[in-house]
């Protein structure tokens, strides 16, 4: 059973939270929640609107078409009223709704009668609960919870408004359905970035420099709340550039760091990578995509910086190209990008988009792991190499305060020692030594993984945020199963070999199609067709699902 | 320690007569002097020919990018504040291309030393005209003479919030040694400008154009915590460059403002097991 609630105002009408109380509501009932906002760049006024499905198992998009929306303006009622099945405004609203489901409610009044005209949101929200069937209860706990640094007051006018309101559809409306409570483990509604926040926290990330810019932000927000509970120096520099030299020089020093920001503040850092690359030393960078080029849509989302992720910064280099397809994808490798990153003493960059960084997803806890530090020397040699030539191409590393481990890394070509060197024989020994690192990096990763039937005719090959959009799709497509990478630097064949005997298709969200040239580079033939995106908007199941129709020739 | 396990032994790629050989001996003498391990001590750089210095210090070292000395040196001392951190760049690096983190890193009080050598021209790409090159500066860049105003980087450091600010010439090594010494001590961020006329290509500011305008800030009646009269002094008149210290004041570090490291440095921190139930709360 799933259900897609809407809400959608003015920005600066605090939609995004307000949903987000109501995704938490009906996730202490023990349902699933997936939720994904549709904002513009700016701070007050502009269309927005927040989207969230409920379900009584895991669920891992949002539809196109709202079961119910709340609408809190004209505009609102206009753009969704025709779409949505069902709607909830404003009795004060004059030219209601052609929508024949339509619920109007006294949201203003309610709220004043209340105390204050700002809890529409609230009544709309109770009212929402009462049309699928939700107790009152847990919503109040999610109020107390919510509103615990605004005050009582704040908190008892609040309960008293969604009383009103739940009693209001009680009374006057038919619920639309009744939407299940149900016994599940402790759930926490948590977004991708916050996801990528934990990971880095829990894998002992103490420093982090950023600058803020969207849709990467809330990872410098998570990480500045958190700075004392965790002991982590957060940096909000003068701009990237320092951001990601100050994580480098932080992480020469020995703590393990990262830094985060979109593709055109990544444009800024690229520079760096190449240092971290040359001087081999560990850096977590994540880039969160949007549409660009340059500035291009802020708060929109897209996958057009894959291309550049892999090939940033003059010259060859190793590195690691992650890109977490949902929440738990968001933790665990964030985790492993500071593991594979200082074992393999290169940079690790996390490729998200704003589709993953700020949809919220209902997860369980994540699970602890244990720390070790790795490739690092506790006992060291005299006459001690940084960069000594070794079969793994891993040497031995040391940080400042490690008696007879001095050396000085340079971002020039160096020799084993560190010291500049120009010469060719010793330039190629070093250049293999880095690029050997690959092979047992290679080993380590996982392979892309399969969903859906094993053995289906049609494949459909999926990186990063497209995940969830696709997977609810399989569920509908017959004989259609897909392919789903993680890691795409290095990049495993074994499983799109045996995948591409078939007939494929990949689906992403840029124009060029940048996921078929990798795999086209790497095992000499591309898929047999792409679905391609690049309106600064998720996919959706339905978008999927009507594009695979047209590709298979299936009529509806 | 003898001063002699501080040379690394390296040949020094520097031209003959440079400013930074006897720059490079000065800091392994007060390196010495002060007595800082030197496992504890890290000397980080950009790129030009002065960056090349931390390959001549028998310590920690790093050479990073062209104008990225200070966010390094930062994150060295953020991640250990029990180091002592030197950074090095030219004026190119420091003061061009590094001119925005530069001023940033003023603001912050963190406690670096941060040596700028100063040769008014940019040595390891040819000659061309830097930021401190003076008005009508003739080089490769600019044949017809730079149209800029030089950048004064002791008024930039002193109104941008630097707590010790001052200049050394590279050919009187025992001023330069007493200058530096001061601002290895001093706790919190120190600019030591470092000037060394370079014979290989600039042929405007030499040794004798030095000779000609150098006068010392202690001959005079100036009080080094008096920030308008150390911004005073430190504009050329066409008669006197100043040299000596020209701005001091004792304040908190960046480091000392942060909870975080009142017990211990970030390095010290214990990462095996972190419990992120407290994180996760916020999410419920």
């Amino acid at each position: 059973m799933k259900f897609s609630w809407r809400i959608a105002g003015e920005a600066g009408q605090g939609i995004l939270n307000t949903g987000l109380m109501f995704a938490k509501a009906c996730m202490n009932n023990g349902l699933y929640v997936f939720s994904s906002s549709d904002y513009p760049s700016l701070i007050r006024g502009g269309h927005n609107f927040l989207d969230i499905t409920i379900s009584n198992e895991p669920v891992h998009s949002c539809h196109e078409k709202p079961d119910l929306v709340v609408a809190l303006n004209k505009e609102s009622i206009e753009k969704h009223g025709s779409i949505a099945n069902a709607i909830i405004y404003d009795k004060l609203e004059k030219d209601g709704t052609k929508n024949k489901k339509a619920f109007p409610v006294p949201l203003m009044t309610i709220s004043q009668e209340c105390g204050s005209i700002v809890m529409r949101n609230t009544v709309a929200m109770a009212s929402s609960l009462a049309l699928i069937g939700i107790e009152l209860e847990t919503f109040n706990n999610v109020i107390k919870h919510s509103f615990k640094n605004k005050g009582e007051n704040v908190i008892n006018k609040n309960i008293e408004a969604a009383k009103k309101g739940y009693e209001y559809s009680v009374k006057n409306f038919k619920p639309l359905v009744k939407l299940p409570a149900i016994k599940n483990q402790k759930m926490y509604l948590v977004s991708g970035n916050d996801a990528v926040s934990a990971g880095a926290i829990q894998a002992g990330c103490k420093f982090f420099a950023a600058y803020p810019m969207t849709p990467a932000t809330s990872i410098l927000h998570n990480m500045a709340f958190n700075e004392e509970n965790y002991n982590i120096v957060i940096k909000h520099t003068e701009d990237e550039i320092a951001a990601i030299n100050m994580a480098i020089g932080a992480s020469f020093a020995g703590v393990r760091s990262m830094t985060a920001t979109s593709g055109g503040g990544f444009a800024l850092m690229v520079e760096a990578l190449g240092l971290a690359a040359m001087t081999e030393t560990p850096l977590v960078a994540v880039d969160s995509q949007r549409p660009g080029p340059a500035t291009g849509m802020a708060t929109r989302t897209g996958q057009g910086d894959l291309s550049f992720i892999l090939n940033a910064a003059p010259d060859d280099f190793p590195r690691l190209v992650i890109a977490p397809g949902d929440v738990e994808e968001c933790f665990d490798h964030t985790v492993n990008a500071f593991i594979y990153s200082e074992k393999y003493q290169m940079p690790a960059l996390i490729l998200v988009d704003k589709h993953v960084s700020i949809s919220h997803k209902t997860v369980p806890m994540f699970k602890p792991i244990k720390n070790q530090r790795y490739s690092m020397i506790d006992k060291i040699p005299n006459n001690y190499l940084r960069y000594k030539i070794t079969s793994s191409g891993i040497s031995p590393r040391t940080i400042p305060s490690q008696l007879k481990g001095m050396h000085c890394a340079s971002s020039y070509e160096h020799d084993e020692k560190g010291n500049e060197s120009e010469d060719s024989e010793n330039r190629i020994k070093m250049h293999d030594k880095r690029f050997r690192k690959l092979e047992s990096l290679v080993k380590e990763i996982p392979e892309p993984i399969i969903y859906g039937p094993k053995n289906a005719k049609f494949t459909l090959i999926t990186w990063g945020s497209t995940k969830g959009a696709v997977l609810e799709a399989i569920k509908e497509l017959k004989n259609v199963n897909m392919l789903h990478f993680i890691y795409l630097s290095p990049f495993k064949t074994k499983n799109l070999i045996e995948i591409m005997k078939g007939k494929t298709c990949v689906i992403e969200g840029n124009k060029t199609s940048q996921l078929s040239a990798l795999i086209k580079q790497n095992i000499g033939k591309g898929p047999d067709y792409k679905i391609l995106k690049y309106d600064g908007r998720p996919f959706t199941p339905e978008y999927v699902i009507r594009e695979v129709k047209k590709i298979l020739r299936i009529r509806n | 320690m003898d001063i002699e396990d501080l040379n690394t032994m390296e040949n020094p790629t520097w031209c003959p007569g440079c400013g930074n050989y006897s720059l490079v001996s000065a800091i392994r003498s007060c390196i010495a002097d002060l007595g800082w391990k030197q496992e504890d001590t890290v000397i980080i750089s950009g790129i030009g020919c002065g960056s090349k210095l931390p390959h001549y210090v028998n310590v920690y070292g790093f050479e990073g990018l062209h104008g990225r000395t200070l966010p390094v040196a930062t994150g060295v001392k953020l991640a250990n504040h029990k180091l002592h951190v030197i950074a090095v760049s030219g004026d190119g690096d420091g003061y061009g291309i590094g001119a925005n983190h530069f001023l940033h890193t003023l603001r912050r009080n963190i406690d670096i030393t941060y040596i700028v050598q100063n040769n008014e021209v940019y040595g390891l790409t040819q000659g061309q005209t830097s930021p401190t090159s003076p008005k009508g500066y003739k080089s490769p860049s600019t044949p017809h003479g730079a149209i800029e105003e030089p950048l004064n980087p002791i008024a930039l450091a002193v109104v941008g919030g630097a707590t010790y600010v001052a200049r050394a010439y590279a050919f009187d090594p025992k001023s330069m040694k007493e200058l530096l010494l001061d601002g290895m001590r001093h706790k919190g961020f120190s600019l030591i400008d470092v000037c060394m006329p370079c014979f290989a290509f600039n042929k405007v500011i030499t040794v004798d154009w030095f000779k000609q305008h150098m006068k010392q800030l202690s001959d005079i009646n100036h009080n080094p915590s008096d920030k308008f009269s150390a911004i005073k002094y430190s504009y050329f008149d066409n008669a006197s460059f100043y040299f000596g210290l020209f701005y001091h004041e004792q304040k908190k570090t960046y480091n000392e403002e942060l909870e975080q490291l009142r017990s211990k440095p970030l390095i010290k921190q214990d990462i095996k097991n972190i419990d992120i139930s407290k994180f996760i709360k916020e999410f419920e």
